[in-house]
This record gives structure tokens, sequence and C-alpha cells, in this order.
């Protein structure tokens, strides 16, 4: 046929109207533009203006549309009318439901607020939710940190005032070296994409630590496929070679870090703290002078090198204990080679590498700027090195130290908060003494005397009772886990289960999947929450769960509130909690009800105002005794924590106000005007050096970010930690009990070590098995989509050639894997890019039968399965016969990564209908969805 | 059968960049949404939430193992993992075009974009059999072949901002490893990209012509090779602590406001 080319429409009309406000397919919050054809939604993309992901957008982002269409959203509240566990609900109205949950909690709060357990799972609004519960006045609040990465945010905090991710940025400008560990595909998401693709697209190099070679990983342009658990070691190692070389910014290291500070030598309850003036400003020995003085004085050159010498005790700096550790034989790479799995030649060629883009190719910005002391700079030197770090790091039981081991790698190169370093994002830095204190002071009937969460800075603050008890339900803040930031959201069940440290009446839980994805010992937890006691109650009397799916977790409530999906809501993005801020700016966002629900469901959010209302709570009540807040987004306009700083920092009073400023009625239109966000800038100057530039904190001031000039030294060693060791040593009137003391002398090292994890009782079990979350997935939410289903619907075991080989295994066979506390029967794959002594798989793939609306015999039912049976909340017994948490002994992290398998073939790919174990299936409170799609909303 | 043009005004196309795609898929989804809500017919998903779920795509994205040959210098190197999206690749000898009995498919003059004209396509499915690269996929719902269409009803459209006039794969990518332009200029930045970098047809042994381009994966794992570079760099100024405080003194006294 000759060419007859049809006419076509090339500028068809898009939609007719975009609506901009804030993805929640993941934590990642980026901006959206929603196009609307006849108020549905048609089509979802990146906002080009938006600082987050400035137009781009992941495979989930642009998948929303399944996901706010999908067949497994709850419908209404319910009421369990089966046993737990089993899915059987009647659906009830708001107002029964509201009046069972004020039934329930009424008087738990008049009698005894801790028989309460709130906590929340990937909540985007914990600066609100955290605010209910301390209203309610429950000492039993957290989110999701503590099983997710408080390593990696509390070892950033304790050792520089910021961490990686929410906390800061590779200035990735002007970075020529970057080197990630542990970072798998998800934290955070696009705007590491568009980081590695902006730093390849001119050639600087990317290094990828990780057992796993994928994602991220796969386009570095050197692997390191690390022995899990070791990468700690082998920083150190870097720290040894680089110190032998002398490839260190002494400049920084004197001026920024406590490394010229003098720590006390004297025996005694001061040993190892710092020595410090009348004011308790720590000393150090100014070079200039010779003299001790305070390490903030105008004009002072602290001394790296110099020792004090009082009554025949010879006080040395801290830079002194870091050479004299850190230059042993031990961390030769020579020495730790074989446990890391790194050639030692590589080691020093990696090491080598940091030091030549560091020093050899440092360049100078323009910027003038003055330091904390009053010195003024005419450049700001940039040392070309960022590092960035997640999960891989921190899920390990000696995660924290690792962290902070990182930190110095990075501190001792002189790379952060430097051009072309790692930079902070507002309201970061922020050091420890600027955070609040952890609270635990319950009245009945009245709130709790602080907020639940914070930084400790020794024995002092821990939550304990009078009798020693934990006061919190997940025993966070004891000398277990004595700097356990984010809680232990992993340990609140089994406790509350065991009735240790005490019994609770009612668990009140939001978007967290505990009886399946989110929990360790994943069966255990199921039993926990349907186990009864001998008068035939629930050992755990009553559940409350709210969730806007139907997941695995509906099924054991009592009383199920169902949330709205994304595009449905009210949310703030606040500077008060987890905000999107840039290294350059501030910045916070909002979600807005772009589409109305169809179903009756209502925002959690504001539920809680409504349920804090009839609770008679303070902060939602008027004086009159009427409900406060009418709902979230009215919250969001009207509450001020502080006069003139609320949950909002943009277009306040007037519209014109950033930071502080009066309510403004008109708050939420501006940000829906202004595409969802408000970004307010750093000025020029005041953008590096930030913990000690006077520009930034006085801009930091007035926005409202602190009360009053912060400016502190980055802390390579950590008076804290001493603090607690102090305390193990036998000093001071708060003593840990006796089966903790050397654990706590050996892990709370105030300077960072590196320690093989617990493995005793794991002899045999000699393989590491690792999760890792999929680029297009985010934990349970994406396998009831049914576009990002068909990217990843299915997990096999991820299995190195050499253990395939060595097992007689092909792909699709089934192997047993077991671990000291279960096994389970799942599909293999091999995969040649990967650690030889590893293990992995997609997280949260593998799904219970009846949940998320798929049909029974989805594969993710079928074939996918979870690591987490394998994982147990503690440890296996010691010889003493004491289980102890499987967590970081530091924070109470859980330590996911520390797993430890062995595998056999079980079967060829047609012996087995399905991944073991099997569980029932439960009844779906929504029925399944529809068998075809043909999605197309517009003419 | 259906004829190609002699030749094309320009020849539109995209250069993907396989050092830096991280596989996300971001670009497989969006095209989905996109050409789910435009041209022709949506793209249908059978078994939506059931035991086989398949639907229509026009681009995916394959992930290949690949194990580098040994060499002098890297006697044991690494696998690498290699991530590959797949789409029309717009050829300008498309056998899919001409082997198509009903003229629905055609490769337009003005930019050579290879379309399907929906209401001609009477899904025979001999076009997505003669496509070496796969490219081509039939749908279930509608009974009619689906390609990627670069974005014709985008990369023109006055009512999108001229910075979004673009296919909406590229617009997307967090990573930025996929480029839009005109491959026929070799003045255009795509055209200068994959001259400096290498790009690749795919299977140019077909004799397909993509238009296309794959730029691909710089070398890896190199460092060692290196030790040389870096060595000096290392050189121990100590071996011992001792040692190493003389020397800070020393080195202390260089910094800007020291005694040397």
């Amino acid at each position: 046929m000759t060419i007859q080319q049809p006419k076509i429409d090339t500028s068809p009309k898009i939609s007719d109207e975009i609506r901009r406000t804030t993805c929640y397919m993941c934590a990642c919050r980026c901006g959206i533009n929603v196009h609307m054809k006849s108020g549905k939604v048609a089509y979802i993309e990146g906002n080009r203006d938006h600082p987050v992901n400035k137009g781009v957008l992941c495979a989930k982002g642009s998948a929303g549309i399944m996901q706010v269409n999908a067949p497994s959203r709850l419908r209404a509240p319910l009421k369990r009318v089966g046993p737990r566990g089993s899915g059987a609900f009647e659906e009830i109205s708001w107002e029964e439901a509201l009046t069972m949950a004020t039934d329930l909690l009424e008087p738990i709060r008049k009698d005894n607020p801790e028989k309460l357990a709130f906590f929340t799972g990937r909540d985007q609004s914990q600066s609100f939710t955290s605010f209910w519960a301390q209203h309610f006045g429950t000492p039993n609040y957290a989110a999701h940190g503590g099983f997710c990465s408080v390593n990696m945010a509390a070892g950033g905090i304790y050792t520089m005032g910021g961490a990686f991710w929410e906390f800061g940025q590779p200035d990735w400008d002007h970075t020529k070296l970057f080197m990630m560990f542990g970072v798998a595909e998800d934290h955070d998401s696009n705007p590491i994409k568009m980081g590695l693709g902006k730093i390849k697209a001119r050639g600087a190099r990317v290094i990828g630590v990780n057992p796993i070679r994928s994602g991220y990983n796969a386009i570095a342009d050197e692997w390191v496929g690390i022995t899990p658990g070791t990468d700690g070691l082998f920083i150190l190692s870097m720290i040894h070679v680089l110190l032998k070389a002398g490839k260190i910014d002494l400049d920084y290291l004197s001026r920024y870090t406590n490394a010229p500070v003098l720590v006390n030598a004297s025996e005694g309850a001061e040993n190892g703290l710092f020595l410090r003036d009348a004011d308790g400003k720590p000393l150090v020995i100014d070079r200039n002078t010779g003299e001790l003085t305070a390490f903030n004085k105008p004009g002072v050159r602290p001394d790296l090198s110099a020792t004090h010498t009082i009554d025949g005790v010879t006080h040395r700096p801290v830079f002194h204990q870091m050479v004299e550790r850190y230059m042993a034989d031990e961390y030769a790479p020579e020495a730790i080679a074989d446990r890391c799995g790194i050639p030692a030649k590589r080691i020093r060629a990696i090491a080598g590498e940091l030091a030549r883009v560091a020093f050899d190719e440092a360049f100078e910005l323009d910027k003038e700027w003055t330091d904390f002391r009053g010195e003024k700079h005419t450049k700001m030197i940039g040392r070309p090195v960022a590092m960035h770090s997640m999960r891989g790091v921190s899920a390990h039981a000696n995660g924290f130290q690792t962290c902070r081991a990182l930190h110095v790698l990075q501190i001792i190169l002189g790379t952060v908060e430097v051009p072309g370093g790692f930079r902070f994002k507002p309201p970061y830095p922020k050091p420890v003494e600027a955070h609040p204190k952890p609270h635990y002071g319950v009245t009945p009937g009245k709130p709790l005397d602080g907020p639940h969460l914070g930084y400790v800075t020794g024995p002092d603050d821990l939550c304990l009772k009078e009798d020693g008890s934990a006061a919190r339900i997940d025993k966070a803040y004891t000398w277990e886990n004595p700097m356990s930031a984010h809680g232990l959201m992993h340990m609140v069940i089994s406790n509350a289960h065991a009735g240790d440290p005490y019994k609770i009446d009612t668990l009140f839980m939001y978007m967290a999947n505990m009886s399946w994805n989110s929990s360790m010992n994943t069966k255990g937890v199921m039993e926990m929450l349907t186990d009864k006691d001998e008068n035939g109650d629930y050992v755990i009397p009553n559940i409350i769960y709210s969730d806007a799916y139907s997941s695995e977790m509906v099924a054991y409530a009592d009383l199920v509130l169902p949330d709205t999906t994304y595009l449905e809501r009210h949310d703030c993005i606040s500077l008060l909690d987890r905000p999107i801020c840039e290294a350059d700016a501030a910045a916070d966002a909002i979600r807005w009800p772009v589409i109305e629900p169809d179903r009756d469901v209502r925002g959690f959010q504001s539920v809680l105002c409504e349920l804090g209302a009839r609770l008679n709570l303070p902060g939602f009540v008027n004086e009159d005794g009427s409900q406060k807040y009418a709902d979230y987004g009215d919250y969001i306009v009207n509450h001020q924590r502080k006069p003139g700083i609320g949950p909002l920092h943009g277009f306040r009073g007037d519209g014109t106000q950033a930071g502080r400023g009066d309510v403004n009625p008109e708050q939420l239109d501006k940000y829906i005007e202004n595409g969802g966000f408000c970004v307010t800038h750093i000025p020029d100057g005041a953008d590096y050096y930030k913990p000690w530039n006077a520009a930034y904190q006085d801009w930091a001031v007035e926005i409202g970010l602190y009360d009053s000039p912060q400016p502190y030294l980055f802390q390579l060693y950590s008076e804290p930690m001493r603090k607690f060791q102090l305390a193990a040593e036998g000093h001071g009137d708060r003593q840990p009990p006796e089966h903790l003391r050397e654990r706590i002398k050996e892990t709370l090292d105030p300077l960072p070590i590196w320690y093989e994890t617990d493995q005793e009782g794991n002899q045999g079990f000699t393989v590491n098995a690792l999760t890792q979350r999929p680029m297009a997935m985010y934990h349970s939410w994406g396998t009831q989509n049914a576009w990002l289903r068909q990217l990843h619907g299915r997990n096999p075991l991820y299995v190195p050639t050499k253990l395939m080989r060595q097992h007689g295994l092909s792909d699709g066979d089934w192997a047993k894997v077991t671990s000291p506390h279960g096994s389970i029967t799942v599909p293999v794959m091999e995969m040649a890019a990967l650690n030889d002594n590893t293990v992995w798989t997609w997280n949260a793939i593998g799904k219970r039968k009846g949940a998320w609306a798929l049909e029974e015999d989805a594969p993710e039912a079928t074939k996918g399965f979870l690591l987490n049976h394998l994982i147990h909340e503690l440890l296996p017994p010691k010889a003493d016969g004491m289980r102890w948490a499987n967590s970081d002994p530091v924070t109470g992290q859980a330590a996911w990564f520390d797993l430890k398998v062995k595998i056999e073939k079980a079967g060829a790919p047609d012996d087995l209908p399905e991944s073991q174990p099997v569980f029932e299936p439960i009844k779906s409170p929504v029925g399944t969805g529809p068998k075809n799609l043909a999605w197309k909303v517009g003419k | 059968m259906t004829q190609l043009p002699q030749s094309t005004d320009r020849k539109m196309g995209l250069v993907i960049d396989l050092d830096t795609c991280v596989g996300c898929h971001a670009c497989v989804i969006s095209c989905k949404g996109w050409n789910t809500e435009n041209y022709g017919a949506p793209l249908s998903d059978q078994d939506a939430y059931g035991s086989d779920p398949s639907g229509t795509f026009l681009n995916r994205v394959h992930s290949f193992e690949v194990q580098p040959t040994p060499c002098q210098s890297n006697p044991a190197p690494e696998a690498q993992l290699i991530h590959f999206p797949k789409s029309c690749l717009h050829c300008e000898d498309a056998p899919c075009v001409t082997v198509c009995p009903t003229g629905a498919s055609y490769k337009r003059v003005e930019d050579g974009i290879v379309l399907v004209n929906e209401s001609d396509c009477i899904g025979c499915g001999l076009c997505a059999w003669s496509c070496p690269y796969g490219a081509r996929e039939l749908d279930q719902a509608e009974g009619v072949m689906k390609k990627c269409t670069l974005c014709v009803d985008r990369i023109y459209n006055e009512n999108l901002e001229e910075v979004d006039r673009v296919p909406t794969c590229v617009r997307t990518c967090p990573a930025g490893a996929r480029h839009f332009g005109d491959l026929g200029d070799p003045n255009s930045d795509v055209s200068q990209l994959v001259a400096e970098r290498g790009g690749m047809d795919l299977m140019p042994e077909m004799g397909t012509k993509p238009v296309n381009k794959y730029l691909p994966p710089r070398p890896k794992d190199t460092i060692e090779e290196q030790i040389d570079i870096l060595a000096p760099l290392l050189a121990p100024i100590a071996e011992e602590p001792q040692g190493f405080l003389g020397w800070l003194d020393k080195a202390l006294d260089k910094l800007p406001g020291g005694n040397a």
C-alpha cells in the first residue's frame, strides 16, 4: 500500500484541571500534578516546581491512580464479629465507632493512661499524633523509626547534629566522588536517582558498598560486595589508612569538632568526661597562648596535639585517643580484609581515592562567612567527597557504632557541610542539646509531662520507674537500649503480650502491618494478638487499628477506623517533624483532598481531632469544652506549637511571613495556589558550614528553627555514651542491672568501634539473609496495585552462584531456609552479582491469602514469602537461659540484617504447590478486585 | 503490504543511557499512565488482581546479569547487573510497517515515528511477529496492536508548556537516563551525546536501522588498577601513634595562623 498518512490530533486537551499535591506512594514526598477529567483522576505526573523531585516521578508515584482506585480500600468502620484474626466484621457507623473508641479510652485515661499503647507506623504526621498521645497522657507512643533506621538518625544526631536522608544530602552540584553504604533501592527515592544522574552526567565516580549489586549499586563505578554487618570494620580500616598517611583535614578537625577537647584522665566519676570551665564549656588548649580555654572563645586556635597536666594527671585531647585507637594494627586493611570480604588492596585503593578527591581536588567558593568564634573567612573550601548510607548499615546490632564510624570518616576528611561534601537540610543541623529529652511522667486524667521521644545525655534521662523497671511498654530508654531515640515499635506487641514491663488495656495502631511484614516473628505476633488468658479473654484486651486498605493487620483489630487514600485528605509535611527541606532551603508541604472519598471513610488525623474532643483532651477542646479542631485541615492552620509557630512555616500572618507569624486562615489556600508547598531559601553565604556559620544560625532563629543560635562541635567522642559506661563501671546513683554491665561497657564506647553482633545460638547458621525494597514498590502498599504488581509480583530468594552450585539448586527450585527461629520453603533464583555468602529477597511482596483484595491464588500469596518468619524479636537463649532483644544495644534498632540462615534443596519447581509456611486465608472485608481493567476516565 | 517513506524529515527518537539507568521502572509506569488515558485504546490489564496478571505495556525494563571476561588487570571480575529499558526503536527500515496487511502500521514522514492507526488494525499480530525487538504488544481487551508512539500527542501538544513537550518517559525519568531529540540532525544534543559516549544500535545485524540509541555502561571496578597513582598518596607519615603526634605538631604549625 502506498503511504496515506492518517491525520492525528497532536494537541489533544490534557485535562480539565491540574491539582497539585504531595505524593504518598512512599515516604519520599514528591510533588505531583494530578490531572483531573470530569472530577476524576486521569493522570499523575511530577511537579516541576517542587523542591524534592523537580518534575520527575518514580513508578510508584505514577501508579497512584491504581492506588486511589484500589479494590482493597476499606469502605466503612468495622466492628469485629468473629474471633480475632478471622476477618469477620460488620460495618458500623462512625458514630458507633467513635463511641466504642471513647468508651474504651476514657476510663484508661482517667485511671491509668499508660494502659494505652498508641503506635503509628509510616506516619507522616508524627508531630500531630505525638501531640495527641501526649495530651492523652500515655508514655507509650512512637512511630516506626525503631524498626526502620533509628541507628542512622541517632548515630548522626549524636555525632554531628544531623544524619542522612531527611537530615541532609550530598552536594550534588559539586561532589566528585559519591560513596554509599548499605543503600538499597528506597531511601530516599527520587532525589538519589536525580543526584546519581547529575553526577554521572559530569563523569563523577560512584562507589557502592552493598552485598547486593542491584539498583543504585548496579550503576556504581565501583562495587564493594561487603560481608553484611562488617561495614564498620571497613570504615575504621579506611580511617586507619588515612590517619597513617596524614590524609586528614587538621584545620577542620581543630575548628569544628571535639578532636581538640581535653578528656578527663583522673580516676573516678569524671573519668572520660570533658574538662569544662565554670560555664560548662568544654576546654581546649589554645595553640596561640598554650592556655586552657573554652572551645568557643573568640580567637582561640584549638590545639589537636597539646595535653594538659593537673596534679600529675595528664589530660589528653580526643584526637590523641583517636590516633591511638585507629592506628592500631587491628584496623590495618590486611587484618580485616577477610572478615569484610574485601581485598586489602581494594580497601587501600578506595581510601586513596577518598584522599585524592578530598584533598587534591579541593576547590574554593568565593563566599564570605563568619564563624561562631567571630572569625571572618573570605572563602569556602570545597572537599568534593559525599557519602550516603541507609538501612544496610542501620539494621544491624552494631549499626549505631557503624553509623558513628561513617560520620567520623566523613569528618576527618573535612567533608561535612562544606562545598562538594555532605550538607544538612533545615531544621538540621541541630545538636543533641537542642532536642527535647524523653518524657514519661504520667498523671491520670492529665497530659504527659512533655514529649515522648528525645535524646538522652546520660543515665539521668532514662525512662525508668522508681523501682528501676521500664516506664514505657517498649522498654525504650532503658539500660537494654539507653539511646533509643525513636522507641521500639517492634517490641510493643510481644511486651504487651508478656505483660512485661506491665499489662496494657488497649493497643491503638495506625498504618503498621504488625501481623505481617512489619514485625519480626510474624507467626508469633499473630498468636500473641489472638492469645487468650485462663478466663477466655484476649491477653491484649482491645485493639483499635486504622488503615486505608485491607491489610493483614485489619483482621486482628476489634475496631477498624478506615482512613482515606492520600488524594482524599489533608496532611502536612511539617518542619515540626519530617519536612522536605533542601540543603539550600527550608521547605514544607501539604496534601489536600483533590478528590472526595466515595466511601464512608475519614482521614485518621481528623478522626483523632474528634476523638480527642470526645475524650476532653486539653489540646483538642476549647475552654467551653467544644471540639477545638473541626478536622486535620483546621488543626494544620490553627494549631500553634509556640506562639507564631505552627505546623506550616509558609504564608503566615498576612500571608507574607515565613517561619514565625500569626495564624493565617488563608494558609491552606496559599499552599494550594503555590503548588502544595512552600520554600524559604537560606541566604547566600549562610548555605555551608551551617553548624558554625553565624549567618545561618541567625537565619534559623529568624524563621523559628531555633530560639537562639546553637553553634556546636561535631562529637567525634560522645560524652553521653561515656556517661553510660561510667554508670556501668559503678559510678552514680542510677545503676544498670548486673547482667547488662559488661555489654554497656563494651558497646557504649564513646569512640566508634566495631564488634561482631551476638552470634550465640547461631552455630551452624552461616549464610547472611537480607531483604531489600524494590524501587517500584513500597512495603505492602504496592502489591495491591494492579500496575506495580506486574513489575514485582514475585519474590524469589536470590542465591549467589556458589551457593546454588553447592546445594544443587536451579532457578525455580524450592529451598528450605532455616534460622535458629524457624524455617520457610521458598523458590530460588541464581544471582551472580551478589556477595557469595548472602541470600536476599524483595521485602513485603509476600501476602496473606484474603488480604489486599487479591485473589487467593495470587502469586504474592502462593509463591511470595516473608523472611520475617525467620527473625525473632529475641535472640536465641544464652547459657543462663536469658534471651536478649534482637536489637542494637545502644538504640534498640531492630537488627533485621543480622539474620543468619542455612539453606538446603527442598524440591524441583513442580514438587511443591506453595511457599511455606501457609496460613489460613482471612476473610476479606472488601472482597476481591475486578478481573480486568481498561482504565480511561476521559472520552 | 505497507510502504515505508523514502526518507523522513527528522528522525525523532530516544537515547537511553545504560550507565545511568537504575532500573526503577519509572518510565514504564509513566508510559502506562499516559497512554492508558491518551492515544487510542487504554492499555488494559487482565487478571489484574489474580493469579496471572498481565497487561499491555509500551515500554518495559529488563535486567541482565553480565559476567565480564577475565583479563590480566582483573583476573576475577565481579558480575554486573545492567538495566535495559526497551520500547519501539522507530526503525528506519521498520519491518513491522512493511509486513502490515492493512496499512494500519506506518512511519510518519515528518518525524519518523512509527504508529498504528488503530481503526485500521485487525489485530493479526504480524507486526509483533516481525519486530526483532519484541516492542509491540497486542492489547487483549481491545484486540488492537499497541506500541510506543514517542508520545506523539505530547511532543507537539500546544496545551503543554514547551518544556513538557517530550515523551512522558523522558519527563519522568528520575536519573535523567532518557534523552529525546532528532537523531537525524548531527548537531542535536542527542546526536552529540551519542557521538561522545559511543552510542550503539540495538542488534544492528537485523538491518532495521533503529533510530533509538543506547549509551553503553562505562567500565566498572577499575579502582585497583589505579593503585600506582593512589599508593603514593597513602605513604605513611608514621607507623606508630607516637610518630604521628610528632608529625602532627609540625603539620599544625603549617596550618593558616600557625607558626611555620
